[in-house]
């Protein structure tokens, strides 16, 4: 029995060691995957920290500026006051889309990881599409951050620059990669008969991996639920608001009412803060929900001690509930709950970073064997 | 490889590959011109304001309200699509852990996937109509993104109380 068991787990070492070999796609696209989430993540939290708050200190202020314009009558000083607006809503766009479509193609190459053994390619083939999709999945988000900085310099076209070329380039290889991706896949299912694949990584039963499996879930159906209840009590009102509040802004400043558009101005601010607190959190429990489910694939590659492994799971499951919660605490408890929000996601980026340090363990251990067998 | 599992797994990447194509598409042919839109009309509606033209700045403010409604919504479909395409994807691999029948396993497969495609097509419709159909649409696809996901749930949670 004991001679079985063992037989089975070595049988098992060697299917998880032949589907991680050096270069591999599913080597790539995890390490290329958890790299991208990482640096995702960094930028978000820098983001957050640095310019988010004052970037929307700075709207609020070109906003006032036009309203107090449109009061003295001074139509040059609205128009400028809007440019700027428009300046700081780009620069905080291209920053928000960069952060949230890295996590997202990172999201993406770990999946495609997971599906390699069943993707009926040659491993060649495997490799050039990976190598696209994380080509692809870097270009996309560089470009995008840099739109506000490039703007339409030497560029051919009137409305789009260089940099977005770049960043829509990258978005294309990433499709034409999960699309040559998913046509092995259908080859597989065509074949399927024939060719019956097991996956050692999807054996695993480990505590971490049930861990990470079920609280991530949970995190995914909180954040649905709260994302029904915002669309059913908020989302509505929240629009009719944004509409009512600069219309009267608008008209206060028409009628030469200096209190009313301040009033409406403070209004304004509120509003957006609400509305900022509440999608970012519904937001972060689905993604942070669905990142927890993902590590709970591949925690047999995370070579670290099974305490740790676990430890960091907990870690991990911590920081994402305590950063959304967190974030919708900020309207009422203000730079506390921000700071520890950002707290939240700092032990989301670091055990993550634990769990990477633990699979390129296990890949130089891998590929120490590899030069011992030569 | 069961049934209910490649079925949630191939939905999940084709709705992701529809999901990115939609959202390339947009960024594309619609978001600048978008955003354009919402800009000037907003801008538009304070120089009114400055010129004591109440008329002018309402059409230049219901012309904005209209522009931002469109424009979250399409954001909102190309983020759903996408995202509920990994969902799809992440439970279509862990679904073996679901301890369930599969011919329940089925069911929610089905109901998960319906939703996934319903939900952010009803936001869509919501670009051309106002009214209570498209809303109705969207809130049946949520509900059934919903009760897929607590059934998905409990099954996972029976699962790893068993083997625990």
């Amino acid at each position: 029995m004991a001679f079985s068991q063992s037989s089975t787990a070595e049988k098992t070492n060697e299917m998880l060691e032949s589907s991680f070999a050096p270069l591999s796609a599913r080597r790539l696209l995890v390490l290329g995957g958890i790299g991208l989430i990482l640096v995702g993540m960094l930028v978000g939290d820098i983001f957050a920290v640095f310019v988010l708050h004052q970037n929307a200190a700075r709207v609020g202020t070109s906003l006032a500026s036009a309203a107090h314009a449109a009061l003295a009558g001074d139509r040059a000083r609205v128009q400028g006051s809007f440019q700027d607006v428009g300046s700081f809503l780009e620069n905080r766009g291209t920053k928000v889309d960069t952060h949230v479509h890295m996590i997202d193609f990172g999201y993406l190459a770990l999946m495609l990881a997971i599906l390699q053994p069943w993707i009926a390619f040659p491993e060649s083939n495997k490799r050039r599409l990976a190598w696209l999709f994380l080509v692809g999945a870097a270009l996309l988000p560089v470009g995008v951050f840099l739109i506000h900085y490039i703007g339409l310099a030497y560029s051919p076209l009137q409305a789009i620059g260089w940099a977005s070329i770049f960043a829509d380039l990258g978005g294309l290889f990433v499709l034409v990669a999960t699309l040559g991706l998913l046509l092995g896949l259908g080859k597989h299912f065509r074949l399927q008969e024939s060719a019956p694949v097991q996956d050692a990584l999807l054996l695993d039963r480990s505590a971490p991996s049930r861990v990470l499996l079920v609280g991530g879930i949970a995190m995914v159906l909180v954040g649905f639920l709260h994302g029904a209840y915002y669309a059913g009590v908020d989302l509505y009102r929240h629009e009719a608001l944004d509409s009512s509040i600069l219309t009267d802004m608008a008209k206060a400043a028409a009628a030469n009412d200096a209190g009313m558009v301040d009033r409406a101005l403070e209004a304004y601010g509120q509003l957006q803060g609400d509305k900022a607190v509440k999608i970012a959190a519904h937001a972060h429990i689905i993604e942070f929900g669905l990142l927890a489910m993902l590590l709970a694939f591949f925690q047999p590659y995370v070579s670290l001690r099974g305490t740790w492994r676990l430890r960091w799971s907990y870690v991990l499951i911590f920081g994402s509930v305590l950063l959304p919660v967190c974030v919708l605490m900020e309207l009422r408890f203000g730079l506390v709950a921000g700071a520890l929000a950002d707290f939240g996601g700092l032990l989301v980026i670091v055990a993550l970073l634990a769990m990477w340090i633990g699979i390129l363990r296990y890949t130089g251990q891998l590929d120490a064997q590899v030069g011992d067998a030569r | 490889m069961s049934g209910s599992r490649r079925l949630l797994i191939m939905s999940g990447i084709a709705l992701a590959l529809w999901g990115m194509g939609y959202g390339l598409w947009y960024a594309v042919f619609a978001e600048h011109q978008a955003l354009n839109g919402m800009g000037s009309s907003l801008a538009m509606a304070f120089d009114a304001s400055a010129n004591r033209n109440p008329g002018a700045a309402e059409t230049a403010f219901n012309n904005y309200k209209e522009a931002k409604y469109v424009y979250d919504r399409q954001v909102d479909v190309h983020g759903h699509w996408i995202g509920l395409a990994m969902l799809l994807i992440v439970v279509g691999i862990a679904f073996d852990r679901v301890r369930f029948a599969e011919g329940y396993k089925l069911l929610l497969a089905l109901a998960f996937v319906a939703g996934a495609v319903i939900f952010p097509f009803g936001v869509f419709l919501q670009t051309f109509d106002h009214g209570p159909i498209p809303r109705g649409i969207t809130i049946f696809g949520s509900a059934l993104v919903i009760i897929a996901l607590v059934g998905i749930a409990l099954g996972l949670t029976a699962y790893v109380g068993s083997r625990e």
